[in-house]
């Protein structure tokens, strides 16, 4: 980002969500820092279960109170979000703060038309009148383009197709001009013809509003269409976080390198084998002291299982957390990092 | 992937010769009655008169929006639902014909979907399920466990610390491994792919292709391969077919139908898939809106309500199946010689 930086509209500092479960403690998120500024679009990307939809829960402290642990720092506009009053947290979900899932089902109530339920959000969190707020809730549905919109205000959920669904709860995000808008594995559910609107939509809707947006998704080449940047979690950290391009074309990260090289893409000849990763996700309820990919990393040294890599800048926007990037061997284990130095924190 | 006729010039089933194909699929119909708006019965045409071939050894993709058709027809193929019209002909035999009855075909072909938690038997151990198919078909207890624990290892699962697992003690990837053992055990010749690698991590749906790409070699299987992920089914197929609306719309070699794709829903489809690179993403999507319902469909070419090339003549007329390509076919106007589409002269003219 540029040095007119704009204060970040969202940003967490050493972030750790723990769930008590049975008796085990599952560390699902283990210290994330992000900031994402005004009108940013951040992909988190990663297998499943390494932490992405966590992340983006406690952004709106969507977690049960009562079986997680949230530490560190989390501020929407250098507003702690840990210590807002219920009133101030209500105001803020659906107000500047909206969030979109998979599946639409979950986040549209079927017992009510699509345009009754933009015009109750509109209604609780603007104030605004019956009329005001249908003829707002129509401005959204028109956002999103979809076709016929004033017929669709009437239907339920049900009567739509799963792309119309899609667009009908990103129009329920929007209606209320949030800030910042969180989403959820958007369009893994959709057909790629449907897919690409979505994705298309929600660029141009980022540019037309300058909404912040952190968008999870475990499909890069989705990534690439929307994001300005990528951020790689492993076990619960970001183990790589970088501009789009060159996260695509440098990889430093053992792990990002092998995900990138398991895509079968068009350019991948045939009949070449793909690129595996070796073994199986960590356990969260067990992980290890040093850095949790090293059971299945080529590169592991006997430095990666007793030391944590911590997160380090390779460049101004680049930041890498492994021992094998920067440099480091277990002969020469505090060999200064290649090109930068330590980010301090 | 390299054909594997080496090893099925040995195989004493094969009855037809490498020439006949191993299924030929004619004319294949399957409508479903659904209840509609003041309880009116009316009829999805979830698959309405396919024609097709899959050549032995070959991997045939399948691909298409949701809801055109691909499940169905699979499930037609392997007949756990009744055809409403057509016939399957299975290396050169007719399928429940005298000379290939049901239960003799249901051995040579075989499933894998892609809920890997519902196609297993959570009460039966992994080593249990993929001998029972055996079991079944008559094969003496000890040799299908023997069975069952050297298809286990072959895919990559050690029997002796997997075989007592139950499913929920297995990964999604593991017990996709699992499915696809159970689907070997009677050592078919045809396996059908019903999205068998979407729910699975990219990382993990690599080792489970590279999996199928070893046992069709060692096997000698083809591959009926469905998906939506069609970075995919370009990397596993050797031809691909394209479905729109219960209907066949193109098929040819999996690389000319990408590059050179002649219906305007194969330009479109293809052009749906997001760019990697970030420097040339998708300016505008390629089709508006969700493909129309299969009860009513559109009449004449069924993808005129959304194709940019539509005319009259369109609307009217279902376009025939033309021949582009030695083995690559299209049902457009634009592609028939002579035909009253106004860029038909563009097609490259066939006969003279
Ligand atoms: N048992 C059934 N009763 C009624 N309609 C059905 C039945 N099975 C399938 N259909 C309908 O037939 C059409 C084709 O369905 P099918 O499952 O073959 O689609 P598909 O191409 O596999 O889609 P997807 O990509 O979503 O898996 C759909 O409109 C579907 O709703
Ligand atoms: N409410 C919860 N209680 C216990 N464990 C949870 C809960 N929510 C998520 N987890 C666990 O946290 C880990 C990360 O989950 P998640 O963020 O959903 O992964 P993903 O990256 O696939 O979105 C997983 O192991 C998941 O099972
Ligand atoms: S820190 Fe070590 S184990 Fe971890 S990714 Fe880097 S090289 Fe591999
Ligand atoms: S036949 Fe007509 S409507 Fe159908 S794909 Fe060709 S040009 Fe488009
Ligand atoms: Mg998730
Ligand atoms: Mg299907």
């Amino acid at each position: 980002m540029s040095d007119l930086q704009p204060a970040a509209m969202v940003e967490t500092r050493g972030l750790k969500v723990r769930f008590e479960q049975a008796g085990k403690r599952i560390e699902a998120v283990n210290g994330v820092d992000l900031s994402v500024s005004r009108g940013e679009a951040l992909a988190l990307i990663g297998e499943s279960g390494s932490g992405k939809s966590v992340t983006l829960r406690a952004l709106m402290r969507l977690h049960p109170e009562r079986s997680t642990r949230i530490e560190g720092q989390i501020e929407i506009e250098g507003r702690e979000l840990m210590a807002m009053s219920r009133g101030e947290l209500s105001r803020l979900r659906g107000g500047e703060v909206a969030m979109i899932f998979q599946e639409p089902l979950l986040a549209l109530d079927p017992v009510y038309t699509v345009g009754q339920q933009i015009v109750e959000g509109l209604r609780r969190h603007r104030g605004l009148s019956r009329s005001e707020a249908r003829a707002r809730a129509l401005e959204a549905l028109k956002s999103v383009r979809i076709p016929s919109p004033e017929s669709r205000l009437d239907a339920y959920p049900h009567e739509m197709s799963g792309g119309m669904r899609q667009r009908a709860m990103i129009a329920l995000a929007l209606s209320c001009h949030p800030k910042l808008l969180l989403a959820d594995e958007p369009t893994t559910a959709l057909d790629a013809t449907v897919q690409i609107q979505i994705l298309i939509l929600l660029r141009e809707l980022r540019r037309e509003l300058g909404l912040a947006l952190i968008f999870v998704t475990h499909d890069i080449a989705a990534a690439a269409e929307v994001a300005d940047r990528v951020a790689v979690m492993y076990g619960g950290r970001i183990v790589e976080m970088a501009p789009v391009r060159e996260l695509l074309r440098a990889p430093r990260h053992p792990y990002t390198i092998a995900l990138l090289a398991s895509r079968p893409d068009g350019g991948l000849a045939k009949g070449k084998r793909l690129e595996t990763i070796p073994g199986s996700p960590p356990d969260l309820a067990a992980l290890p002291p040093g850095c949790a990919f090293a059971p299945r990393c080529r590169h592991a040294m006997a430095i990666c299982s007793s030391q944590l890599p911590p997160s380090e800048r390779i460049d101004s926007e680049h930041l890498v957390a492994c021992h094998w990037a920067m440099g480091r061997s277990d002969a020469d284990p505090y060999t200064q990092p290649r090109q930068e130095e330590r980010m301090d924190r | 992937m390299p054909s594997s006729s080496d090893s099925r010039a040995a195989d004493p089933r094969d009855l037809g010769g490498p020439i006949q194909p191993l299924l030929k699929v004619r004319g294949l119909v399957k409508h479903f009655s659904v209840r509609g708006g003041a309880g009116k019965r009316r009829v999805v045409r979830a698959v309405d008169g396919i024609d097709f071939e899959v050549r032995k050894g070959e991997t045939l993709g399948v691909v298409g929006e949701s809801g055109c058709g691909k499940s169905t027809t699979a499930r037609l193929l392997m007949q756990l639902i009744k055809l409403d019209a057509g016939e399957l002909i299975f290396d050169a035999a007719t399928v429940g014909g005298q000379q290939l009855p049901l239960r003799e075909f249901r051995r040579q072909v075989q499933m894998v979907f892609q809920d890997s938690y519902s196609s297993l038997n959570p009460r039966m151990t992994i080593e249990q399920s993929v001998a029972f198919g055996p079991r079944v078909h008559g094969v003496g207890r000890r040799e299908s466990m023997a069975r069952a624990r050297s298809l286990l290892d072959r895919v990559g699962l050690d029997p002796q610390r997997f075989g007592g697992r139950y499913p929920h003690e297995l990964s999604g990837g593991q017990r996709q491994r699992v499915n696809i053992a159970r689907a070997l055990a009677l050592e078919p010749r045809l396996v059908i792919l019903d999205e068998a690698v979407s729910a699975l991590d990219k990382s993990v749906e690599a080792q489970v292709l590279n999996l199928l790409d070893d046992l069709k070699r060692s096997m000698a299987l083809t591959y009926v391969f469905i998906s939506h992920d069609l970075h995919v089914v370009r990397y596993v197929s050797d031809r691909i077919l394209v479905m729109y609306l219960g209907e066949v719309i193109e098929i040819g070699p999996a690389e000319a139908l990408f590059e050179r794709s002649a219906h305007p829903y194969t330009v479109a489809l293809l052009g749906s898939m997001p760019s990697l690179d970030p420097d040339q993403r998708t300016e505008a999507p390629p089709l508006v809106g969700d493909p129309p319902s299969p009860i009513d469909p559109p009449s004449g070419c069924r993808f005129h309500t959304r194709c940019p090339y539509a005319e009259p003549l369109c609307a009217e007329q279902k376009p025939p199946f033309a021949e582009l390509d030695e083995g690559h076919r299209a049902a457009c106007w634009m592609v028939v010689p002579g035909s009253q589409h106004s860029q038909a002269a563009k097609a490259q003219c066939v006969d003279a």
